[in-house]
């Protein structure tokens, strides 16, 4: 099993390697499109079926449709840099640097006396088998049901910004391109 | 056995990846993203049969889904180069 996680880690790498030196836009939302899976796959292995659910959906499924129609408003290829410049370098070495030295601090994966099993985790795992009747997840218990409420604010939220982006979206092209109110259908 | 097979799905992967990096033309690196999304399902599969979880399975179809609509949204705007609502 460790040896799966090393091997997709390094996949993840060099695909994040790939996407930042690439010159040619598409291939670069297709690299995208790869780390998204991948790092979803990772998710999956850390045990984390959940968030791994929202990136494939969100990664790999909607957010490269939405590169692909930014890229068909504006140019294919990035323009290269003239020189180099060490200051970006620097920059993510040192933030680099900071979030591993943030991961000592962290308890070892799976302890049983980690601060997340002690404190709140014994309330839910005892009790969601009979609130959720017989849910096999306690991950999607807490999300789909104790949390309920919260979601579906955070659903509502999102919900109203994207109508505001197509009503400004679709007010902008009636104006300017052609009068066609008709169409309904949107990505 | 599960072990030889996610290994030879993880050197399948590593040689998409190579291809889609190397690849000169549109159509290697659509067909390496493919081939690395279906790749992505088998080392789900397998490996959720390997750690006896296999409710992992559902993770897989949605991978699958989604690699199908990105798929079409790439060659899409591939072949068209836009996205708007007269080509749909």
């Amino acid at each position: 099993m460790n040896l799966i996680e090393f091997a997709i880690l390094g996949l993840l790498a060099t695909t994040a390697v790939t996407i930042a030196r690439i010159r040619d836009l598409w291939a670069a939302i297709m690299f995208t499109g790869i780390y998204s899976f991948l790092s979803a796959s990772w998710m999956l292995l850390l045990d984390a079926p959940d968030v791994s659910f929202t990136e494939a959906a969100v990664g790999a499924g909607i957010s490269t449709v939405l590169m692909l129609s930014t890229l068909a408003l504006t140019g294919k290829v990035e323009k290269a840099p003239t020189r180099f410049s060490p200051m970006p370098l620097l920059v993510v070495t040192v933030t680099g640097c900071a979030l591993v030295y943030g991961t000592l601090d962290m308890p070892p994966m799976g302890a049983a006396d980690d601060p997340i099993h002690l404190h709140p985790n014994p309330g839910f795992v005892e009790r969601s088998q009979a609130d959720m009747h017989g849910l096999p997840n306690v991950v999607t218990a807490v999300l789909a049901s104790y949390r309920g409420y919260d979601t579906l604010g955070e659903t509502t939220v999102v919900f109203t910004a994207g109508l505001a982006v197509l009503l400004i979206l679709r007010r902008s092209t009636d104006g300017t391109a052609k009068p066609d109110g008709t169409a309904e259908s949107n990505e | 056995m599960f072990a030889v097979a996610s290994a030879a799905v993880l050197v399948t992967m590593t040689l998409a990846l190579t291809r889609a990096m190397l690849g000169p033309t549109v159509f290697d690196r659509v067909l390496a993203l493919n081939m690395f999304g279906t790749k992505t399902v088998l080392l789900i599969s397998v490996v959720s049969f390997m750690s006896g979880r296999t409710d992992f399975l559902d993770l897989a179809l949605l991978y699958s889904l989604m690699n199908f609509i990105g798929m079409v949204a790439l060659l899409r705007f591939t072949t068209t180069g836009t996205f708007s609502e007269e080509s749909l």
